[in-house]
């Protein structure tokens, strides 16, 4: 048993219907108890989808606890099949059927004799992925079934498109700005003039998947989703796919040239040219994006040095800390993610740009963390967000677990040239505006309330505040004062100091510098 | 619109496919009304998703519950569950120093028999705290049903009430015995349902009006002052969903129960202060006056609602009730979906509704147990109600078709109960149909 308040990653038949879901007209049925289908209220509610979610539970009873699931999941299979008429129905147990040991082949298999639609067991082991491994697997799952049948049928398309075309793969519900994401990401390969072969799993047609090889090459923008995927295409059809994740202006042009490779083996034989997009790397650097831009600007010159904390999924996670770190010179005292099956990549991804690395799905860990670092800004999950509330630190949310204000109606990528502008804002505006820190700092702030104590900080109680230093704490600027407060104490219990009076306040500053 | 219809209810049960709220939410519904309490879910990851996800931002605030996240060692028994259990317990509880934990078993201790109620006694013994056990799962029950489950293990700890049984002795007798003057004899009744202290005051002050004392609330806002049960106390409750609390009170603690309609809005709350006032021999005083000055003040709701139809779709429990008032209001009510309809717990209220459609000359709904809302959803397509009290699954999606909606799960946080909320009870019933021109921005809305 393990004690858990809040959890970063969801369980496995959370990952299933967020991929299946975006697909059109895919039903997934999930073998649950009454209760479990909670994954319908995500998508009409954090997203605000405005169709009902094309996931059914066939509920779980005494009765089934009793005799087991008999004919019931077929049923209710069968029954979908008929009056959604959808291309496939994707079984998929959630974690107490799985305890029951029942057998979704089995299940899939029969209901695919007595119903007109596909049936494809989701297959994920509740106890040992969560719900992005689960999302990646079963993507890979519904690739691999449509382009095995299509090869039966003899109707893959293997011939590769005449103009250089990508399938950009993972694209799911409840990823964080993926809607925005895949918009900007579409709008890139237009400028470079790549076209779009498929966009997997929104918003396509498993029916189209038989063309999926026509493509030249797939880039995998999240790393959590997809890559399974884009793995399995490259083995079967030998398609080169790109795991850059294209977020920030290094890593997007990183990518881009990445393109520009896969791009240049075909085209000479295709279009007879040459591709070169430097070009167009260079003027979207330099006009459509703003962040190089803002990186020399006098603003970002404040933001030097100071210290931040990241933690969220190992995409957004290991491309925030080399932005903040090679783009704006921020010094990122810890990265972390709670993706712990990608940890050795993430490792090598924030290699040179960290302090110190947490691989870590605890949220208390990394609340510790952060009250130790004691960081300007966090850039981290809702989780993080709460956590900085509490410390009075900024955060910036850069992934998922999110809540609704995370679903902006208006566009807000995070990849590609648009993002590196949204980044930058989002950076800039989660530390305290430059002059409005000095400013607060010489005039003593525009709160003199009460000190109050951090809770994440366990305070010792064998110091005391006489009412002059307490007042002269009160003074200072209230995102610093716990700082402040902390360091101050630390001076006095290395000096044996236990009355802590004006004086030892400046003494500890002069020490510390701080 | 005034049409004859039936005046019976028919009841119908369909397959139980509907969305609902997993049980264990309403966890965080008692152990926040139980102050010194802290709950315990013993369950998978998917629970843990769920609890963070439902109760949304209360989770941040230091929540006074936590998981025990099941892993594969223990559903496969290579752990021992117990051995478990009291591993975890100094970090469960952390510094918070609890009156009571309460273990919430779920579909999983479910599956693999975990013996909770033989472990508690056991525990309870170590570590020297009261563990109450509450088995909410999803293979039972529905979401409100949880706290019944939590009450009902609650009304097994509640002290023994040692008072004589003074209603049950002649009258002369009690005279002579007692003092006070009669409006202070009534026997000890004790209320059952999680109320917010500001809420549950409203039902007090009700019957306080009537002379009629309560003696206690089950639950109290502490563990250690739960009510004195035994033969002789009056139990009523005044929620719709407590009947298996009111199962507890009745046989296992030899309570009598007063069955009535539940105090949820103005008709409700008159008759049942009128029917506990009957219990006890008392003449209720100014009641009609009341109810009716409260359906004066809210002459400005109804006008906008008169003829309008409702569906409710049904997760909760308290649809009964809330159908009441909108027919009450000249509101005709397709169709009432409910989890489950316990027919002895809620017969008062089930005759009230009867009785309100029959003043009212509307036609009294057909009440659908388990409903599915697949098939739910092609009648409200041919029915086309002005509303749908619906879950949020299907709240948006409906709202894209052009049908007003309203959050079922309104019912169970807005404070329904009592004369002084009766503006509560048709607020969200209300709400959207008042706001129904606000985002139509024509035909491109």
């Amino acid at each position: 048993m393990k004690l858990a308040h809040r959890m970063h990653a969801g369980p496995a038949h959370i990952g299933t219907p967020r991929v299946a879901s975006p697909f059109k007209n895919v039903h997934a049925t999930t073998h649950a108890p009454l209760g479990d289908d909670h994954f319908n209220v995500m998508r009409p509610m954090p997203e605000r989808d405005r169709d009902f979610t094309p996931v059914t539970a066939s509920i779980v009873d005494r009765h089934v606890l009793a005799r087991g699931s008999q004919d019931k999941v077929v049923e209710n299979t069968t029954r979908k099949g008929k009056e959604e008429r959808p291309d496939p129905i994707a079984p998929t147990p959630t974690c107490t059927p799985s305890i029951l040991q029942e057998d979704p082949q089995n299940f899939a298999c029969r209901a695919s004799v007595t119903s007109d639609s596909d049936v494809t067991p989701a297959d994920a082991n509740h106890h040992r992925v969560d719900e992005l491994q689960a999302a990646d697997r079963t993507l890979e799952q519904v690739v691999r079934y449509h382009l095995n049948k299509a090869h039966g049928q003899g109707t893959l398309g293997r011939s590769l498109s005449n103009i250089p075309t990508a399938n950009t793969i993972g694209i799911s519900t409840l990823g964080l700005h993926n809607q925005h994401d895949c918009r900007e990401s579409k709008r890139s390969s237009r400028d470079i003039g790549t076209g779009v072969n498929q966009i997997i799993p929104e918003g396509g047609l498993v029916g189209n998947l038989q063309n999926l090889p026509r493509a030249w090459f797939n880039p995998v923008p999240h790393r959590e989703v997809g890559l399974l995927t884009a793995a399995y295409s490259d083995e079967e059809f030998g398609m080169p796919y790109i795991s850059t994740t294209p977020m920030g202006i290094l890593d997007t042009a990183d990518c881009t040239r990445q393109m520009q490779e896969c791009v240049g083996k075909w085209a000479p034989v295709f279009t007879n040219l040459s591709v070169d997009y430097e070009p167009y790397i260079d003027q979207q650097t330099r006009s459509v994006s703003q962040a190089a831009w803002f990186s020399r600007s006098i603003d970002c010159q404040n933001l030097t040095g100071k210290r931040a904390v990241i933690l969220g999924d190992a995409t957004h996670a290991a491309a925030m800390t080399k932005i903040l770190a090679r783009e704006m010179g921020i010094r990122v005292c810890c990265a972390g993610t709670y993706c712990k099956h990608d940890a050795g990549r993430f490792h090598e991804r924030v290699r040179g740009f960290r302090d110190e690395i947490l691989v870590t799905d605890d949220h208390t860990e990394v609340g510790d963390m952060i009250a130790r670092a004691e960081p300007s800004a966090i850039f981290g999950t809702q989780t993080e967000r709460h956590v900085g509330k509490r410390l009075d630190t900024p955060c910036g949310v850069i992934s998922s677990p999110v809540h609704i204000q995370n679903f902006p109606l208006g566009y807000r990528p995070y990849l590609g040239y648009e993002g590196t502008n949204q980044i930058a804002d989002l950076v800039y505006n989660s530390f305290t505006l430059g002059m409005e820190d000095h400013l607060l700092d010489l005039f003593g702030g525009h709160d003199t309330e009460a000190v109050t104590e951090l809770s994440l900080v366990p305070m010792e109680k064998d110091l005391i505040w006489n009412p002059e230093s307490q007042l002269e704490l009160s003074k200072i600027p209230k995102f610093v004062r716990g700082k402040i407060k902390g360091k101050t104490e630390k001076f006095a219990r290395q000096n044996g100091i236990t009355n802590i009076t004006v004086g030892v306040m400046h003494a500890a500053r002069e020490s510390f510098g701080a | 619109m005034l049409m004859k219809g039936p005046e019976t209810i028919t009841f119908e049960r369909e397959t139980g496919n509907y969305h609902t709220p997993c049980p264990i939410s309403r966890v965080a519904r008692s152990h926040q009304k139980i102050e010194d309490s802290f709950s315990l879910v013993v369950g998978t990851k998917t629970c843990g998703y769920f609890l963070q996800n439902a109760p949304g931002v209360m989770i941040f605030a230091e929540p006074r519950h936590a998981m025990a996240e099941l892993e594969e060692g223990d559903t496969s028994a290579q752990l021992n569950d117990h051995g478990e259990l009291k591993r975890l317990r100094p970090q469960t509880v952390g510094d918070r120093d609890p009156s009571v934990i309460i273990w919430i078993g779920t579909c999983t201790t479910e599956i693999i028999k975990m013996d909770l109620e033989g472990m508690a006694p056991r525990m309870e013994t170590e570590v020297g705290i009261p563990i109450v056990v509450a088995r909410a799962n999803g293979p039972d029950y529905a979401s409100t049903q949880g706290e019944d489950t939590v009450l009902a293990a609650m009304a097994h700890r509640c002290p023994e009430h040692s008072g004589v049984d003074e209603w049950n002795r002649p009258a002369r007798l009690r005279l002579e015995g007692s003092p006070n003057p009669p409006e202070e004899t009534n026997p000890p009744l004790v209320l059952s349902g999680s109320l917010p202290s500001m809420v549950a005051s409203q039902p007090s002050s009700e019957s306080k009006r009537q002379s009629v004392r309560v003696a206690g609330w089950l639950p109290a806002r502490r563990y250690t002052d739960l009510p004195s049960l035994g033969a002789g106390v009056y139990a009523c409750g005044v929620n719709p969903f407590l009947s298996r609390t009111a199962t507890t009170l009745m046989r296992r603690r030899k309570c009598r129960l007063i069955g009535a309609p539940f105090p949820i809005g103005p008709d409700g709350t008159r008759a049942w202060i009128e029917k506990i006032c009957s219990v006890f021999g008392i003449r209720p005083r100014g009641l009609r006056e009341r109810e009716d000055a409260v359906w004066e003040g809210l002459k400005d709701y109804l006008g906008s609602v008169r003829g309008k139809s409702v569906f409710s779709m049904g997760d909760n429990l308290l649809e009964v009730s809330p159908a009441r008032s909108p027919i009450r209001c000249e509101m005709i009510v397709y169709e009432v979906g409910i989890p489950y309809m316990d027919k002895r717990y809620q017969a008062a209220e089930s005759a009230l509704s009867q009785e309100t459609s029959r003043d009212m000359c509307i036609p009294m709904p057909r009440v659908v147990e388990k409903p599915d809302n697949h098939d739910q959803i092609q009648r409200m397509r041919e029915s086309q109600p002005d509303l749908a009290i619906t879950g949020m699954a299907n709240a948006n999606p409906l709202e894209a078709r052009g049908i007003d909606t309203k959050w079922s799960i309104e019912f169970t946080f807005a404070p329904i109960h009592g004369f002084a909320n009766a503006r509560d009870v048709l607020q969200p019933v209300t709400r959207s149909l008042r706001r129904s021109n606000v985002g139509n921005l024509g035909r491109y809305g």
